[in-house]
């Protein structure tokens, strides 16, 4: 009983020192640029680092996955009463509302967050930052408000990439599998279209940007130690943002759809 | 020149730092010395703001900076320049993009003043044609006459250097230890370099800071040193027998 509530206040103590520490290093972060020449030029970089180099792996996973969510709609709903152009309806649902937003989130969390993580990680162990110390620049600053900017921008783009990816993927599936005629499909596409949906999802996303570069920034600035410890950082930064995005997830559905 | 006050810092109550008082005179090389763990880089570190002391101050030519604001610091930030251990350069730039950096932040010069001053500063440290190249591609005495030229781009009035010829053949360390004094005496800078190698000590060393577990031992110049009768400074000094056979010859 004892050791149960002492871990208990251990892992409550250790989740208000990083949410303190997070809220400094975000204060840090959103401070203003040194040189804005420099800012903006590193924000281009970051945009194709971050989001340019994840378009193939945002199309190739949106594609597949809008293939198989019609194939598993068309199974499920194998009753006669129900019409074909549900399948261009459940696709078009689940890519926008969901799987474009949120997957794909979770899908850069791992890609994008550890690369963030490891990079600055590195540059903490082999004293890079310190440099930046020394000369007085906000190294937190400087280092993370690029890409926080870049991810920002880019990702509304990969959920835009991610949507229409899915969907061609599903009408692809459905009507080579003869599951759907393209017409029936398509129909569906249009049918009781909420165009409020898109801008959720774009919503959703710019969080979730906001979420993964920082969270990810944060455990690499703060990278204490080797090589291991890098690897460490990666990996937290990975979790943690992924289950911010999960929790997030839940929050913003329940304000903007409820 | 660098005073350092009452120095005291400890981590997790672990006292690293002892009440260390410690001059560093302008044009010319101020060494700090001791055993690995003694202090060096933390007393290093904490004079250049890294970290801040637990009590005490430093002053930069009578100006506390451990009083001043962060705005303040930042003025005087641009007067320094630092020589790390492992050199520290921006993996992601060139070599040139490296020396330029300070000067694409805090210089409002045209990109062709910079890359003439960036070369200039290549040039001073023995360095031509490698503009190009990432620090990954140059051995590691270049990437610290690299580092040097960083540090030395801006003009600053005082270097740090921790540790500078860690990792380097004896004879590459001799020549960034050259390099180093004859830096400072061109430009009038306050040089405080962290080392425990001994060419350092006895070849540039025109004052030296001895730190023994956290606290200042003994204190003077590379001539000095030969004849000190203190015991720690000696075990430190004259620890292979080879030293001590120099010794007991003078």
């Amino acid at each position: 009983m004892y050791f149960g509530s002492s871990f208990i206040k251990i892992y409550i103590m250790n989740f208000l020192y990083h949410l303190g520490r997070y809220a400094i290093f975000v204060k840090d972060v959103f401070r203003r640029p040194e040189k804005h020449r420099i800012f903006f030029s590193q924000i281009g970089k970051e945009m194709e680092a971050l989001g340019l180099s994840s378009v193939g792996i945002v199309v190739i996973i949106s594609f597949f996955m809008g293939a198989v969510i019609t194939l598993q709609l068309a199974y499920n709903l194998e009753i006669p009463i129900i019409p074909k152009y549900t399948l261009g309806v459940g696709a078009r649902d689940t890519m926008l509302l969901e799987f474009s937003s949120t997957m794909v989130s979770l899908i850069l969390a791992g890609k994008v967050g550890s690369h963030i993580a490891s990079q600055i990680g590195t540059m903490r162990v082999t004293e890079q930052i310190d440099v930046l110390d020394v000369m007085g620049i906000n190294s937190a600053n400087f280092l993370v408000l690029p890409k926080v900017v870049g991810m920002i921008l880019m990702m509304p783009i990969l959920v835009i990439i991610s949507m229409g990816v899915g969907i061609i993927g599903g009408w692809l599936a459905g009507v080579v599998a003869g599951e759907v005629t393209s017409a029936d499909f398509v129909y569906g596409l249009q049918y009781a279209f909420v165009p409020f949906y898109i801008l959720y999802s774009l919503i959703k996303s710019v969080v979730f940007a906001f979420l993964i570069t920082t969270i990810a920034g944060y455990w690499g600035y703060y990278t204490n130690g080797g090589s291991l410890e890098v690897g460490q950082s990666s990996t937290k930064a990975v979790v943690v943002s992924s289950i911010q995005i999960l929790l997030f997830n839940l929050v913003l559905t329940q304000l903007m759809l409820a | 020149m660098i005073e350092a006050i009452n120095i005291n810092k400890s981590f997790d109550n672990k006292i690293v730092l002892k009440d260390i008082n410690a001059s560093f005179k302008t044009g010319c090389t101020n060494l700090i010395i001791g055993q690995s763990g003694s202090g060096k880089t933390v007393l290093l570190k904490s004079l250049v703001g890294l970290h801040k002391p637990d009590s005490g101050s430093v002053m930069y030519d009578s100006r506390n900076f451990t009083a001043m604001s962060s705005d303040q610091k930042g003025e005087i930030r641009k007067e320094i320049g630092m020589l790390f251990q492992g050199s520290a350069l921006f993996d992601s730039m060139n070599v040139e993009e490296n020396v330029r950096f300070p000067l694409d932040m805090f210089t409002n010069k045209s990109m062709e003043e910079r890359r003439e001053r960036a070369n200039f500063c290549l040039k001073r440290v023995n360095l031509e044609n490698v503009n190009n190249l990432l620090p990954s591609e140059i051995s590691g005495g270049m990437q610290k006459r690299v580092a040097i030229a960083r540090a030395i781009a801006l003009n600053p009035r005082y270097l740090f250097c921790d540790e500078p010829n860690s990792g380097l053949d004896p004879k590459t360390a001799i020549v960034i230890d050259e390099l180093i004094q004859e830096i400072t005496r061109e430009y009038d800078m306050t040089t405080i370099i962290n080392t425990h190698d001994m060419n350092s000590v006895l070849a540039i060393g025109e004052n030296i800071i001895f730190i023994y577990n956290g606290a200042k031992y003994w204190e003077g110049s590379n001539e000095d040193i030969m004849h000190s009768d203190n015991k720690e400074l000696n075990d430190f000094i004259f620890a292979s027998k080879f030293f001590k056979k120099i010794r007991d010859r003078l």
